[in-house]
């Protein structure tokens, strides 16, 4: 039986980790809130360009940009993690690190060089671990506040690596954002691009169709143009995603947390309330056994 | 006038302009372009500049872009920059010494180093742009 004192503490504690929990579950609210703004202020932007992009990928052909060719002799691999900073985020960073764990099992499997580059504190820690050589690493960008050089510049070290031959395939590890419950670590193959999508449904409405366009310079040039840039809207939109699952998942373990705090709470006070009432009645029987032996 | 194209300018953080204009001027890569009402589609990659647009009150708006692109369309422009700021948001002091730091680097970097001249000559061209658009002669 604990005594009355130690219960206390106790309670006194998880109190105290209780606040805790709970003020990061509103920091991460308001940040999530932010990172929400942020993905909508971004979609009619990623809307029109993957549009453009669609019907000037179906005028020209692969030889438009040497993003566009797969490598013949695929033997080094690049890998580009986001995970976030901070921890506390409940399996938000094991999830992303576990699909990175098993990426690097199958590249080792094909016998090919992999290397890394980190967005994010956590996954850099995981790659230091696995012994793969790291490139870049890019800290206090995802969950935090970026623009869009934060995806372009890396981006362009990436696809300089890709033409001049230091990565032969660079893929991309990032959470997608599904809804507050739903994160998903998902697998990307950022370069070579890989053959884009046109969109059909666009096909039916009677607005004039892009294959009418005159374009300048010409086609091909303007897709040689875009497609770095998408690979950049690409990197812009995994920052995004990753930064809004990152809260979200924070904000879910920490309510979690505060919810487990508010049991352990209710259990604690019942055990002190029993071990107060346990010390009164002891008290009462000294006195009563006292008093008794006094009357003689 | 017979009438009003719509203007749109975004950019990954933002949509920063959403209007009615009776004439749009953009600075295209093979030269200015102007559209009005009724332009046969078109679409072109953008140099680092100024759009101009006359709003349907007939005030004539400047727009800093940085690069991008472009599409026509009869009764529509968007155009999509990796940044843009409206006149009233360039931030004058920030452009001024861009364009100071610029200066130096392109001297220091001259002949040398090919790279760093054209990254300077670059940031040059963009501190010069958002001054013009901020309605600054600049030599």
């Amino acid at each position: 039986m604990p005594t009355l004192k130690d219960v206390e503490l106790k309670i006194v504690a998880v109190k105290k980790t209780k606040q805790i929990t709970k003020a990061m579950n509103m920091v991460a609210a308001s940040r999530l809130r932010g990172a929400q703004t942020a993905m909508d202020a971004f979609r009619p932007y990623a809307g029109k360009f993957a549009e453009v992009l669609g019907s000037l990928a179906e005028k020209s052909g692969e030889e438009a940009s040497p993003l566009l060719v797969p490598k013949e002799d695929v033997k080094r691999v690049h890998l580009v993690l986001m995970t976030s900073d901070r921890g506390l985020c409940g399996g938000f960073n094991a999830n992303l690190t576990g699909l990175a764990e098993s990426f690097l099992k199958k590249t080792a499997e094909k016998g090919l060089e992999l290397s890394i580059s980190c967005f994010g504190k956590k996954g850099r820690d995981w790659a230091r671990n696995t012994g793969v050589p790291i490139g870049a690493e890019h800290l206090g960008v995802v969950g935090g506040n970026f623009d869009f050089s934060a995806a372009s510049n890396p981006g362009r070290l990436l696809i300089d690596g890709f033409i001049d031959g230091t990565y032969d395939e660079v893929h991309l590890i990032l959470s997608e954002f599904r809804g507050m419950a739903r994160q998903i670590p998902t697998l990307k193959q950022l370069l070579p691009i890989p053959p884009i999508e046109t969109e059909e449904e666009d096909l039916d409405e009677d607005k004039p169709f892009l294959a009418e366009h005159i374009a300048e310079p010409s086609a091909e040039e303007l897709l040689g143009d875009m497609l770095p840039r998408n690979v950049y809207v690409q990197l812009y939109n995994a920052l995004l995603e990753t930064s809004t699952s990152e809260h979200a998942a924070r904000m879910t373990a920490m309510d979690n947390a505060t919810k487990a705090c508010n049991d352990m709470i209710e259990n604690l006070t019942l055990a002190y309330n029993k071990a107060r009432q346990a010390a009164i009645t002891a008290e009462l029987m000294d006195i009563v056994g006292g008093a008794e032996a006094l009357k003689g | 006038m017979p009438g009003n194209i719509k203007v749109e300018i975004v950019t990954p953080d933002k949509a920063v302009v959403s209007e009615d204009a009776q004439i749009v001027m953009a600075p295209g890569i093979l030269g200015e372009f102007g559209v009005l009402i009724g332009h046969t589609p078109f679409l072109t990659t953008l140099k680092v500049g100024m759009v101009r647009y006359t709003d349907a009150g007939g005030q004539e708006h400047r727009v800093f872009v940085n690069g991008g692109f472009a599409e026509a369309l009869p009764d529509k422009v968007t155009i999509l920059a990796e940044s843009a700021e409206r006149r009233r948001d360039i931030d004058l002091e920030r452009a001024r010494a861009a364009l100071d730091r610029a200066k130096k680097r392109m001297e220091t970097a001259a002949q040398k180093d090919k790279v760093e001249y054209a990254r300077a000559r670059a940031a040059l061209e963009r501190a010069l742009h958002r001054l013009r658009a901020a309605g600054k002669e600049v030599s």
